[in-house]
């Protein structure tokens, strides 16, 4: 570890920390209906939508009513988004000719970018057509983030809200976040990428000829606009198959410190929505610091670990860090901070291929994401899987102040541990369930490159990213099977909706019951305390069920490897 | 009076005790407790492995005979833990039995003295019975007629006999009690086995227990959390698959067994249960556990100001003489015009004379004085001796009297006003030292000596000493006091200002109480009351907790969710106090048994995958000896800290009264932190034993 890569670090917390207020002061006048700087543009667009599509902007839905809104437009986005890919070869935008895409791989892609998964079972530029891209995939980048963060917004209405029946309105909060943040932001953000040198053009592919006389075609198209919403939504779903690691979408050191920035922004600054709109904006600074431990904690050990490279490589008289898999311009520190980031977040994008990390820094990765993605989290899914967590942590150690636990003036009874509980128990149940399913069948053993507890790892990752709805991938398992894209896809559908649901039935009991003011009796939640107690009820309850299976996995490998043994490929 | 508490591991307590832990292993029983009955299922399930093992002959039989004797071990002390709990109210139960037996009772049968002797438990609600001095109340029922003292014993364990009357505020008489004097006539309220004594039997036995709302959402948390440790466990098989190995069905259900949360699983009921007695000990009764839950959650207190906040009377707390007069010659004529004043404020006058200046009290016939007693028409009592008249009473009247102006009428102040001319200078000054006295929340009383006023005589409402440290002590806690009181809004806001109550309601009529109770839970707080009359009862049934007080009317005790059968309305402060440190206790075990799972993970999950992966040994951070010694050692901490807690489950955690913050710090410290050390000591205590007794 350096100064240098250090005070890189230091210089992207303090830049997500900047933005916090500011993004979060924007957005609660966007949910709140207020107008904003952007209203006079946009308010007959979005008058005009809610006329076309016959919604009535000032009637709001019940939990039930918004969780099937929900539920249904993410029904027929996943059809639609099905049929472009089964049938890109009969559609238009395709320059290069791709083939329409297996059933398997349409349905896998197809419940991946719904879920704001983005999990890649194909190479972007061999297989989608820039219809698919533009059309099928970014499309779903909008939407998967808008409907994540209007998720996070009816759970902040279940606490705001007293003796309330309604949660908001899942189209007028769909909409809003569209038009007023994610727009707006992404066209700048997209100006900016074309400015560092990311394509974005529908041009086809570009035939070159090499310095030894070969021809090569160069992959370009509509890439910016892409990376834009992946980066801001946390989709993470590449145009290219190298993702943020190829040129053409990350280009440059700034391009590359700004994509880290843009996956934290918008799910730091809704911690700030959250305290605004409880009215104590101390509620969301003491998230946003638990999340902070977590993740410089989480830091620390991946940097650490790259850093100080391979126990094998040093054992050999090789010293220096680990940059096998990463970009040379990026380096270490840069590769790192990414992939916690890409990890914490449920981003999923990746400058540098964490199968090579070392094992302990491909550990943290794995973590990040069974803790659920809520250090900070994908946008939206972040806030309400750590309110799930807070509801968890306040029940158990809140009951210790001698009162019944409440949060933010709102008791926590039986219904929202009971909805909590089943929260959590949907992502250990598909991280484990299918790992030890794919570590016994033989379709499953198909699918590591790599033997031993580095090839355990990969299938773990696998499944840990798509109930997680992360995405990302230790490369080396081979993921366009049957087997692989159907489990999967199985799998990121019931991480996504499966938290979903009971975070929404939560907002509706939480939403329905009285607000008891504050005393000194009251639990306070936003001092160190809290922060403390909630860290250490997300690492128990959240990551003590994964102990067994990651001591099988990148545990032993990182002790393996510094005994000097590694694992014959072949098993 | 309090009940004596039985200490915990008494003999004839824990032998019934065992045997009860027995019977409770039968799954019925059982699967009332999710996460116990998940053990029980997998100890069951080892069992009939084993056994089929034994018949084969297979190798390793040692060790896993050991790991499930302990999983039946385990079960064991959950129901001891239960059974202990429960058995303490058992023995108060059998007291109170003894008070059910069966009576006969003279049934009247007409409005003379007719009446047919009938068996107690064949009476019907309505029915109007006899009851005469030496005979046992039959049942539950209201005084109607005559006024009896009664001797409460049976329920309250208090021997000193109560009045129990006809139309009053304390015409309640429960069954089981004994009429010492007189005779009452009593219409019976309840039927046989509904009735107090009855319900206090069921309650105290634990046989009316249901879980409450808080319970039922830990069990929920626990099962949760149960069901999140069969994925972690189940999945291992194939995963150890995978690295080439397998791992001993016995040892996945060691490691099952220890993660899942069976310390507070095994507690939760006999803390409930523990709670409830100790209220019981408390002299309280709450007929539901949910009633002492809310009592923890309380935001608002509503105390009546006489005999919770105040002493029963007013009391002379100070002599204001007027200018010319020292304060000597004015307690000389107060303290000899009150020496036949029987009233408590007579008395006080004389006492503070004394106390004060060494006045002692003087014979009345020695002095050959004559007592003018008090009446309402001359408001004012005072006594002539030797010619000298000395008067004190009513401030208007007292001067009045001396002005040589006849008394008009009661609202004489205004009388007065219309004769400026008598406003002598001292009669200014009078006035002005009684209007400084009622605003400090005292009641003056002015004195004159032979148509000259002395002073004034200040009357206060004495706060009981130490309420005003009570109440900081419950503002600290975050709960709010109101003081509910008849006297007027200035005279309650001195009270109050003095017995640092955070509100107060003045002038209260029974709909005010009302009204302030459905304001303060509008606000989302949870409001507790004391109350005994009939016109509480609204009040008692709408607060959340609502303590009726023992001698109150049977209205009374049918509204609240509490009975205290001491009388005592002080004691809703350690109501609170107990609800809060059940809900505590639940919450330190849950935190400690959560904790714990750190060091089962550390012992066990290095001793299950060493043969697959020597490396593993890294984890071994204990130092145990051997895999086996590990896993036995984890599920024989898991056993012994279920009986080491006991105590604590059935003592409840030490409460003090602090603000929420405080109380987290220092029990985030103890059992959060402790919860994740001690298991750490413990096991590696305990794999010494194991390895020094050769057991694994």
């Amino acid at each position: 570890m350096t100064l240098n890569g250090w005070i890189q670090i230091a210089l992207f917390c303090a830049v997500v920390l900047a933005l916090v207020k500011p993004l979060g002061g924007y957005m609660t006048r966007v949910f709140s209906g207020d107008r904003t700087i952007l209203s006079p543009v946009l308010g007959p667009v979005e008058r005009g939508l809610y006329r076309a599509a016959g919604i009535d902007a000032r009637h709001e839905q019940s939990w039930l009513g918004y969780g099937l809104a929900m539920l249904g437009f993410h029904a027929l986005g996943f059809l639609i988004l099905y049929a472009i890919l089964r049938l890109q070869d009969w559609l238009p935008l395709n320059p290069a000719g791709q083939a329409a895409v297996a059933p398997d791989l349409a349905f896998n892609t197809a419940a991946s970018f719904v879920t704001n998964t983005n999990w890649q079972n194909y190479g972007g530029e061999s297989t989608l057509s820039y219809l698919a891209q533009m059309l099928g995939l970014t499309h779903q980048n909008f939407l998967s983030a808008a409907t994540g963060i209007a998720l996070a917004l009816a759970l902040i209405r279940g606490f705001s809200r007293a003796s309330a029946r309604t949660v908001g309105s899942f189209w007028v909060d769909l909409t809003r976040c569209t038009l007023y943040v994610l727009l707006p932001l992404c066209i700048v953000y997209t100006l900016f990428l074309v400015a560092q040198g990311v394509p974005q053009t529908l041009g086809p592919y570009v035939d070159a000829t090499t310095l030894e006389g070969a021809r090569q075609t160069i992959a370009v198209g509509p890439v910016a606009s892409q990376v834009a919403i992946k980066m801001l939504g946390t989709n993470g779903g590449g145009f290219f198959n190298a993702n943020a690691a190829h040129p053409f979408e990350n280009p440059t050191a700034l391009s590359n410190f700004v994509q880290i920035v843009s996956i934290f922004a918008l799910g730091a600054a809704l911690t700030n929505v959250f305290g605004r709109m409880v009215g104590d904006e101390r509620q969301g600074w003491a998230i946003l610091a638990a999340m902070g431990i977590l993740f410089l904690a989480g830091v620390a050990v991946t940097y650490g670990s790259e850093a100080a490279g391979s126990p094998v490589l040093n054992g050999f008289g090789l010293a220096g860090g680990n940059l096998e898999g990463k970009e040379v311009r990026f380096g270490i520190v840069a590769s790192a901070l990414f992939a916690v980031v890409t990890t914490a977040a449920s981003c999923g994008a990746v400058n540098a291929m964490h199968d090579s990390f070392t094992a302990l820094g491909g550990l943290i990765p794995m973590i990040n994401m069974q803790l659920g993605e809520i250090i900070v989290g994908g946008v939206g899914a972040g806030l309400y899987g750590m309110l799930v967590f807070v509801i968890v942590a306040i029940f158990v150690a809140g009951l210790m102040v001698g009162r019944t636990p409440e949060y933010l003036g709102k008791k926590i009874e039986a219904r929202e541990v009971k909805m909590a509980m089943l929260a959590i128990l949907c992502l250990p149940l598909m991280m484990l369930g299918f790992t030890a399913l794919a570590t016994i069948l033989a379709a499953g053993l198909a699918g590591p490159a790599n033997a031993g507890p580095h090839g355990f790892s990969e299938i773990l990752y696998a499944f840990t990213s798509a109930a997680a709805n992360n995405g990302s991938a230790f490369g080396g398992l081979s993921g366009n099977t049957l087997f692989y894209n159907t489990t999967l896809a199985f799998g990121m559908l019931v991480g996504r909706f499966f938290v979903i649901i009971p975070a929404l039935a939560i907002a509706g009991s939480l939403a329905a019951k009285r607000t008891v003011p504050a005393s000194a009796g009251t639990l306070p939640t936003h001092g160190g305390l809290f922060v403390g107690m909630l860290v250490g009820v997300i690492l128990i309850v959240g990551g003590l069920t994964f102990f067994p299976a990651l001591a099988l996995g990148p545990v032993v490998e990182h002790l393996a490897g510094a005994a000097g043994q590694t694992f014959a490929t072949g098993g | 009076m309090s009940r004596p508490a039985s200490s915990l591991f008494n003999a004839a307590l824990v032998g019934p005790a065992l045997l009860a832990a027995l019977r409770k292993l039968d799954p019925r029983v059982m699967i009332r407790n999710p996460v116990m009955f998940v053990v029980e299922v997998v100890a069951l399930l080892t069992t009939i492995l084993f056994l089929r093992d034994l018949a084969t002959g297979a190798p390793g039989l040692f060790f896993s005979g050991q790991i499930i004797l302990w999983l039946w071990f385990t079960l064991l002390f959950a129901n001891v833990a239960e059974a202990l709990a429960e058995g303490r109210g058992k023995a108060q139960a059998d007291s109170l039995r003894r008070a059910r037996t069966e009576t006969m009772a003279k049934r009247l049968t007409g409005s003379g003295r007719d009446y047919e002797t009938v068996p107690g438990t064949l009476l019907t609600v309505g029915d109007v019975v006899l009851v005469e001095a030496g005979d046992l109340i039959p049942s539950d029922g209201e005084v109607i007629a005559g006024v009896a003292s009664v001797n409460e014993a049976a329920i309250t364990g208090e021997s000193a006999p109560v009045i129990r009357e006809s139309g009053g505020d304390r015409s309640a008489v429960t069954g089981g009690t004994q009429v010492l004097s007189d005779e009452i006539r009593v219409r019976i309220t309840s039927a046989a086995g509904s009735t107090f004594v009855d319900r206090m039997i069921a309650l105290v036995e634990g046989a009316a227990r249901q879980k409450t709302p808080n319970e039922i959402a830990l069990n929920i948390l626990l099962a949760g959390l149960t069901i999140v440790f069969v994925f972690a466990v189940a999945s291992i098989p194939s995963f150890a698959r995978y690295a080439g190995g397998a791992i001993p069905l016995v040892v996945l259900v060691a490691l099952f067994v220890t993660l899942i949360p069976t310390t507070i699983g095994a507690l939760l009921s006999a803390i409930g249960i523990a709670g409830m007695d100790r209220l019981v000990r408390f002299n309280v009764l709450a007929m539901s556990g949910r009633a002492v839950e809310a009592a923890g959650d309380v935001d608002t207190l509503l105390l009546d100001k006489t005999g919770t906040i105040t002493l029963g009377n007013r009391q002379a707390t100070a002599f204001r003489p007027v200018r010319g007069v020292t304060e000597q010659d004015l307690a000389d004529a107060a303290q000899l015009a009150s020496l036949a004043d029987e009233t408590p404020e007579g008395r006080s006058i004389v006492v503070l004379a004394k106390d004060k200046y060494g006045l002692r009290a003087r014979d009345m016939a020695g002095l050959n004085a004559t007592f003018v007693p008090f009446t309402a028409q001359s408001r004012m009592s005072g006594v002539d001796l030797d010619g000298s008249h000395i008067r004190k009473g009513a401030v208007d009247a007292v001067i009045a009297s001396v002005s040589g102006q006849p008394m008009a009428s009661r609202g004489s102040s205004a009388a007065l006003a219309y004769h400026p001319a008598a406003e002598s200078e001292t009669v200014g000054e009078i006035r002005s030292i009684a209007e400084e006295i009622a605003k400090a929340g005292g009641t003056p009383l002015a004195v004159a000596r032979d148509g000259r006023l002395l002073g004034v005589v200040c009357l206060k409402d004495i706060v009981k000493g130490g309420i005003r440290e009570r109440f900081a002590e419950l503002r600290r806690m975050g709960i709010r006091t109101v003081m509910i009181t008849g006297d007027n809004p200035m005279t309650a806001a001195a009270i109050a200002a003095e017995a640092g109550v955070d509100d107060f309601l003045a002038q209260a009529t029974p709909e005010d109480k009302l009204a302030l109770i459905r304001r303060e839970q509008a606000e989302g707080k949870l409001v507790a009351m004391c109350g005994d009359g009939t016109n509480d009862a609204p009040a008692l049934a709408q607060a959340d907790v609502g303590v009726a007080m023992n001698t109150g009317t049977v209205a009374a005790r049918e509204a609240g969710n509490m009975v205290d059968l001491d009388s005592d309305p002080t004691k809703l402060i350690e109501i609170v106090g107990i609800g809060k440190q059940l809900l505590m206790t639940r919450g330190a075990l849950t935190t400690f048994s959560i904790a714990n799972d750190v060091a089962k993970y550390f012992a066990i999950i290095p001793a299950m995958f060493l043969g697959l992966y020597p490396q593993l040994q890294a984890l071994n951070v204990m130092g145990l000896a051997s895999p086996q010694s590990a896993i036995l050692s984890a599920i024989i901490f898991n056993a012994l800290v279920i009986v080491a807690l006991i105590p604590l489950a059935l003592r409840g955690v030490s409460y003090r009264a602090v603000g929420a913050a405080a109380l987290l710090r220092r029990n985030l410290l103890i059992y959060g932190l402790g919860g994740i050390l001690v298991p750490f000591l413990g096991i590696k205590a305990i794999d010494l034993a194991v390895t020094a007794l050769h057991l694994a």
